[in-house]
């Protein structure tokens, strides 16, 4: 699903090298899991995959399905199937969560040549879906993310990915900011994603989601890149002893 | 005194250049003493401090320069689906043909020159009078100019509620033509009335609308400046507020080498209340754009609201102006005041000017201002298009979310759906290219 091979990333506006050479490939059907330090990456490899500027790729190469990510413009890479559900989602004022989630499932429709949804299977659609995430209406009415609680964002994060039915998703920090039942809630909704079609990418610090979300393969990065991957047991060997025994090892 | 006597030749070159219209004796009366009026002030000159934003050149020339027909029949015009009473001005004159009959209950309605044959009491009251009153303190020469020699326009009486909106309608047909436009509103005390205008009206344009609100009466005011990129249009409101009256109105401008819209609105009974709001959107690319608002409230009695929300959206060296002030005079205790003017540059070409004011003579007051220039939301911006929205699409989307906090001011629902369409069309035509 997603192959990315020796990705070497740095600013574009400064001369600080972030991803020094970042391997990781995520299968159709199967969760990974990243963990590591703050300040390791994590977030730039998302942000990277998903388009955003600021950033530089000096070597190496993502793809998705065969196609080249790095090539796409972020919309193309949305139509494509990849999906980022933020660590920091964004308040956008002005723009109500539904001409939001139509505009963007419309989009992307566009974008592959789809037809666009009719507006009453829209309506079906959000209400279905916000229902088990439990958005309310008057969630939906509100400007996207404006004056919504931390884990309010998350949760309308996971309604995003829930509408626009990815086939790679990446999540960064999903958990924080959760309370246990929200957390219960988002890790259900994307339980609820998993199939043999689409690839999960969960960053995270805390074993706790990975207790709701099993991975089938856990990552360590450090300092820029992939130092370690075994199974759901190194997430726990984190919980229990922290990075520097695994940073020890690796050195 | 150079520019002192360049400004006199100027209004003794332009006044030989127009015509008075005839009148009732109470009419002649309230033209000369505008043209006298006119005389005392000189036409507007670049280097006059209000007018230093905005070059008045073409405003006070002799004849109008040329302005290309624009064609809009790739939309259906603003308002279309609105329930209202359509009163239509080809390049400044009043065609019945096209109108309805202008018979409306709750709303009396007449040609300005009719009205100025008879005795009408309450356009007597009103003609050049609001204009008048509002020259102090600050000098409005081309409105002045406009009472003087204003060719044609309507009378407009609300007795009590409109039973539908009453909708001024200017067509542009000759490239050259200069339309200078009067109209007169009273609405009378607990009455109610929605004026909408829409059309670029003419090569040049210069409209003024005196609005008296009687105590409890309520004015809503909404219009659309059309699309022509060549028209040059210098509107004045002058408005009177009594107790407890509500007036709001909204202007929604695209396109124009120069418009400068002026509101001066008095709040003269208690507990009375005064939204004005405009959208702008001008891309220098398509011929200039120069969009001035210049507004001035008076608080002149006490618990009053005003409310001042002016956006603009510019592209490709087009210029934005803003010139807002509220004055609360003595006496004008518990006033409320809030005013905020915006610009969203789009390039590094465009250009805001913003000159903000507030002069308090009162103690107990709450007056708020703020003033900003801005680019696109680049967060934002990758964040629609991280769902797939293209950059394109996500700017537009975050244009009228921009512009949202005017619509918003809008009272009727419908009419501010109405806009945001229009908006909506304008943006994805302009993408299409
Ligand atoms: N635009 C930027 N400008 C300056 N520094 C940046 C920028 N983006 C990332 N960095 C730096 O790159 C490093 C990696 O940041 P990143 O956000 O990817 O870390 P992370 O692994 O997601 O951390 P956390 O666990 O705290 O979320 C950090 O040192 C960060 O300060
Ligand atoms: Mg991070």
């Amino acid at each position: 699903m997603l192959t990315i091979k020796n990705l070497h990333v740095k600013l574009e506006d400064e001369d600080k090298q972030i991803l020094k050479g970042v391997d990781l490939t995520v299968e159709a059907g199967r969760v990974h899991a990243i963990m590591g330090p703050n300040g390791s990456g994590k977030s730039t490899l998302s942000y990277v995959l998903s388009g955003r500027d600021g950033y530089e790729v000096t070597d190496g190469t993502a793809l998705l399905e065969g196609e080249d990510l790095l090539a796409m413009e972020p919309e193309e890479r949305a139509a494509a199937g990849l999906f980022l559900a933020f660590q920091y989602p964004v308040e956008i004022p002005g723009v109500g969560n539904m001409t939001f989630l139509r505009t963007a499932l419309n989009a992307q429709r566009k974008l592959r040549g789809e037809d666009e949804i009719s507006a009453g299977d829209f309506l079906k659609l959000v209400r279905e879906k916000a229902k088990t995430l439990k958005i309310d209406a008057e969630m939906l009415k509100r400007p996207v993310n404006v004056g919504f609680s931390g884990g309010e964002k998350k949760r309308n994060e996971i309604l995003q990915m829930a509408m626009l039915e990815p086939k790679m998703c990446i999540l960064d920090e999903t958990d924080s900011g959760l309370d246990v039942d929200a957390m219960k809630l988002v890790s259900d909704g994307v339980n609820a994603l998993r199939d043999s079609g689409r690839g999960f990418l969960v960053i995270t610090h805390y074993q706790r989601l990975l207790d709701h979300i099993k991975p089938d393969v856990v990552h360590i990065m450090a300092d820029g890149r992939i130092v370690k991957t075994g199974g759901p047991e190194l997430a726990l060997e984190v919980e229990k002893n922290g990075y520097a025994d695994i940073l020890a090892e690796v050195a | 005194m150079a520019v002192v006597q360049t400004k006199q030749d100027l209004v003794e070159s332009r006044i030989a250049a127009l015509a008075m219209p005839e009148g009732k004796a109470w009419a002649k009366v309230a033209r000369q003493d505008a043209l006298a009026r006119l005389r005392a002030m000189g036409l507007p000159h670049r280097r006059d401090e209000y007018w230093k934003y905005t070059d008045p050149t073409s405003l006070t020339q002799l004849a109008a320069s040329r302005a290309a027909l624009h064609d809009d029949s790739d939309e259906t015009p603003v308002f279309a689906a609105i329930d209202r009473l359509r009163l239509v001005f080809v390049d400044g004159v009043f065609d019945p043909a096209q109108s309805d009959d202008p018979a409306l209950a709750g709303v009396e309605i007449m040609r300005l020159t009719d009205a100025m044959a008879m005795d009408l009491h309450w356009a007597r009251d009103y003609f050049g009078k609001l204009e008048a009153q509002g020259q102090s303190p600050v000098a409005r020469p081309l409105a002045a100019l406009n009472t003087a020699f204003a060719t044609d326009g309507v009378v407009i009486r609300a007795i009590g509620v409109a039973e539908k909106p009453v909708s001024l309608i200017y067509l542009h047909r000759d490239p050259s033509s200069d339309a200078i436009l009067h109209h007169v509103v009273r609405v009378e005390s607990g009455a109610s009335l929605t004026l909408l205008e829409n059309g670029p009206a003419a090569a040049r344009f210069n409209k003024v609308m005196e609005v008296s609100v009687a105590d409890d009466g309520v004015f809503d005011h909404v219009r659309t400046q059309g699309r022509d990129h060549e028209r040059r249009a210098v509107t004045h409101v002058f408005a009177r507020l009594g107790a407890r009256s509500q007036y709001k109105s909204f202007t929604l401008t695209a396109n124009g080498v120069l418009t400068r819209n002026e509101h001066v609105i008095t709040l003269t009974g208690g507990d009375a209340s005064a939204h004005v709001a405009g959208a702008a959107l001008g891309d220098g690319a398509s011929g200039a754009f120069h969009h001035d608002d210049t507004v001035f409230i008076t608080h002149d009695a006490e618990r009053c609201e005003s409310r001042q929300v002016f956006k603009k959206v510019l592209r490709n060296s087009a210029v934005g102006v803003f010139q807002g002030k509220i004055l609360v005079k003595p006496g004008a205790q518990k006033t409320d005041g809030y005013q905020i003017s915006q610009s969203l540059l789009l390039d590094d070409d465009s250009v805001f000017l913003a000159k903000p004011e507030l002069e308090i003579y009162a103690d107990d007051v709450s007056c708020s201002h703020g003033s900003t220039t801005g680019a696109i939301d680049e967060t934002a911006l990758f964040y629609l298009r991280a769902r797939g929205v293209p950059r394109d699409v996500a700017t537009d989307l975050l244009v009228l979310a921009f512009i949202d906090e005017a619509i918003a001011e809008i009272a009727d629902a419908r009419l501010a759906e109405d806009i945001r369409h229009r908006l909506e069309l304008w943006l994805g035509r302009r993408r299409q290219g």
